[in-house]
């Protein structure tokens, strides 16, 4: 058991270790993670400009852009990761190997939290201060606690994603495609997902960003209050509860996804 | 010279029938036509949810019509680039065949472009949709009948023109770079979003930021088709020029962008073949 342990801990950390190393391999990776996801969120800034909006919109879609890209990163790097890795011909090494397949995708989770910070790090304080955001923050334990629990929920939903799109083909690159604007609308990225009604509001909060943006805008920001979705204490609740449905529904998913496709023969089927 | 155009346009509409199969045979036609229309009419309702919140519902606003139907025509920017350049990664990593279509008898460049022609087709139907759709849903005050159909004709070729040669540009570059590259073309394409007036009048930049936008062909694009189908422009910068005007310093910057993307692209492409990185592999 103890062994167990150990060769799993070994595989998240060797796992992890790939993205983080990799990322600071590749300079024109610091260049199109960082420098250039700045300028579309700079660009919805300049909209609220035109439209002449009260200043704390533009922190709104500081926030959203920053937050953005770790949607993109579970998206991409998560969710549409055993697609991938089933294409280079990394998953059958993955079975092959004495650890869960769980220690691979916590591997992946904890290295892309830890490179995509630095993008999102660098979005929210260059954005920040060209754009002059000023912040009120109401309680940093409560902006703290939001923060943390919206990415353990949000990559325990890129498990889950991942698991359920390891048999597909070309099926798991498009639905990844397609997720990407409609949450970006749904979920009140760049506006307050309250102006979007009640119904749709819950509908979306099925996705952690949701909640956690709300949350962390309420937080944050003198008028973030006022245009609020629901109660922050609450928010935090379901926040909770979404870390614990998502993280242990992934690892019966990617049990039945992985026992489904040994039976059809999927799990090494590429090119489709 | 009658066989080598003949061999180019078998290469592009070669080229243009794989890339149709792959962007549409993944699924049945009914779920690729809603696939087709939920994400264009997201983009656009992210920007119709903003205008909204501060306008509190005031559509009749020049200002609207403008930002939709810039960021309509912006997905061309958006789904031709990346079409284009993606094409490298794809076919070098994903289905490792890069190194068969350089030995196959016909010319990459042609080749790219008539991969990128699926997502043009794609890209038009979904444009088609968003502006009915704003005319229908979101009473968009377009009149089919005054449309400067001629002027949109032309601005719609000379900007895919535009875009296919920045596809190409990035292409050249994507030879050189990790498969991640996807982030570099999203990124090239809010530098776009971004400086040329796709969604807000260029006067509202920094002056350093407009001085930029004006060395792109791409928001004269975007300003001759926004005349062309709403009549007027509510630039204070562009506005001071006429269509034909306007048509000229397009056409004049187009041209030295079709030689900069030509240049880099063989440049790089030399680079990529002389250190043996054509078919190199990487995953993270």
């Amino acid at each position: 058991m103890k062994t167990d342990l150990k060769t799993n801990f070994k595989a998240i950390i060797a796992r992890a270790y790939v993205r983080i190393i990799a990322a600071n391999r590749e300079p024109s990776w610091w260049f199109s993670e960082t420098l250039l996801p700045i300028l579309s969120t700079a660009a919805y800034v300049y909209v609220y400009k035109a439209l002449k909006a009260p200043p704390e919109y533009t922190g709104f879609v500081i926030l959203g852009g920053t937050m953005s890209a770790y949607w993109i990163q579970v998206l991409w790097s998560m969710a549409a990761q055993f697609y991938w890795e089933k294409e280079m011909g990394n998953l059958d090494l993955y079975m092959i190997a004495p650890i869960s397949r769980m220690s691979i995708l916590l591997g992946m989770a904890l290295g892309g939290i830890i490179q995509t910070t630095s993008r999102a790090a660098f979005i929210f304080l260059t954005g920040s201060l060209i754009f002059n955001v000023s912040f009120a923050v109401v309680s940093f334990p409560k902006l703290i606690a939001v923060f943390f629990l919206t990415l353990i929920s949000l990559y325990g939903l890129g498990m889950l994603f991942s698991s359920l799109f390891m048999l597909y083909g070309r099926e798991a690159w498009h639905g990844v495609t397609l997720l990407q604007e409609p949450v970006h609308l749904i979920s009140g990225f760049f506006f307050p997902v309250r102006n979007l009604g009640f119904v749709v509001g819950v509908v979306a909060s099925f996705i952690p960003l949701t909640l956690g943006l709300d949350a962390m805008r309420q937080l944050a920001f003198k008028a973030g209050a006022a245009s609020g979705f629901i109660n922050v204490n609450l928010e935090l609740s379901v926040l909770a509860v979404l870390c614990v449905i998502f993280l242990v529904t992934s690892k019966y998913a990617l049990e039945l996804m992985e026992k489904l496709g040994k039976k059809e023969g999927r799990l090494t089927l590429r090119w489709q | 010279m009658f066989e080598n155009t003949k061999d180019t346009i078998r290469t592009i509409r070669t080229a243009g029938k794989l890339g149709w199969a792959m962007e549409s045979n993944w699924t049945d036609p009914f779920l690729f036509a809603i696939y087709s229309v939920v994400r264009p009419i997201a983009s656009s309702l992210i920007l119709v949810v903003m205008y909204y919140v501060i306008t509190r519902g005031k559509t009749s606003l020049d200002l609207f019509a403008f930002i939709y139907v810039g960021n309509a025509f912006f997905m061309y920017v958006v789904n031709v680039l990346f079409g284009i350049s993606w094409v490298i990664h794809d076919d070098r990593e994903h289905y490792q065949m890069i190194r068969y279509i350089y030995i196959a008898p016909m010319k990459m460049y042609y080749y790219l472009f008539g991969r990128g022609i699926a997502k043009m087709v794609l890209t038009t139907l979904a444009v088609i949709i968003t502006i009915a759709f704003g005319m229908l849903a979101l009473k968009i005050p377009i009149n089919l009948m005054t449309i400067n159909y001629p002027l949109l004709i032309f601005s719609v070729l000379v900007g895919i023109f535009i875009i296919t040669c920045l596809g190409i540009l990035l292409a050249g570059i994507s030879m050189v770079t990790a498969h991640h590259s996807y982030a570099l073309t999203e990124g090239i394409a809010g530098l776009f979003y971004l400086a040329c007036g796709a969604i807000y009048p260029i006067d509202i930049l920094p002056v350093w930021l407009q001085y930029i936008s004006k060395l792109l062909p791409l928001t004269y694009w975007l300003e001759l088709v926004r005349r062309a189908i709403l009549g007027k422009s509510i630039s204070t910068t562009l506005g001071g020029y006429s269509d034909f005007q306007l048509i000229l310093i397009m056409l004049g910057t187009t041209l030295v962008l079709a030689m900069f993307s030509n240049y880099i692209y063989r440049s790089i492409e030399h680079i990529a073949r002389k250190h043996g990185k054509i078919d190199q592999l990487t995953n993270y």
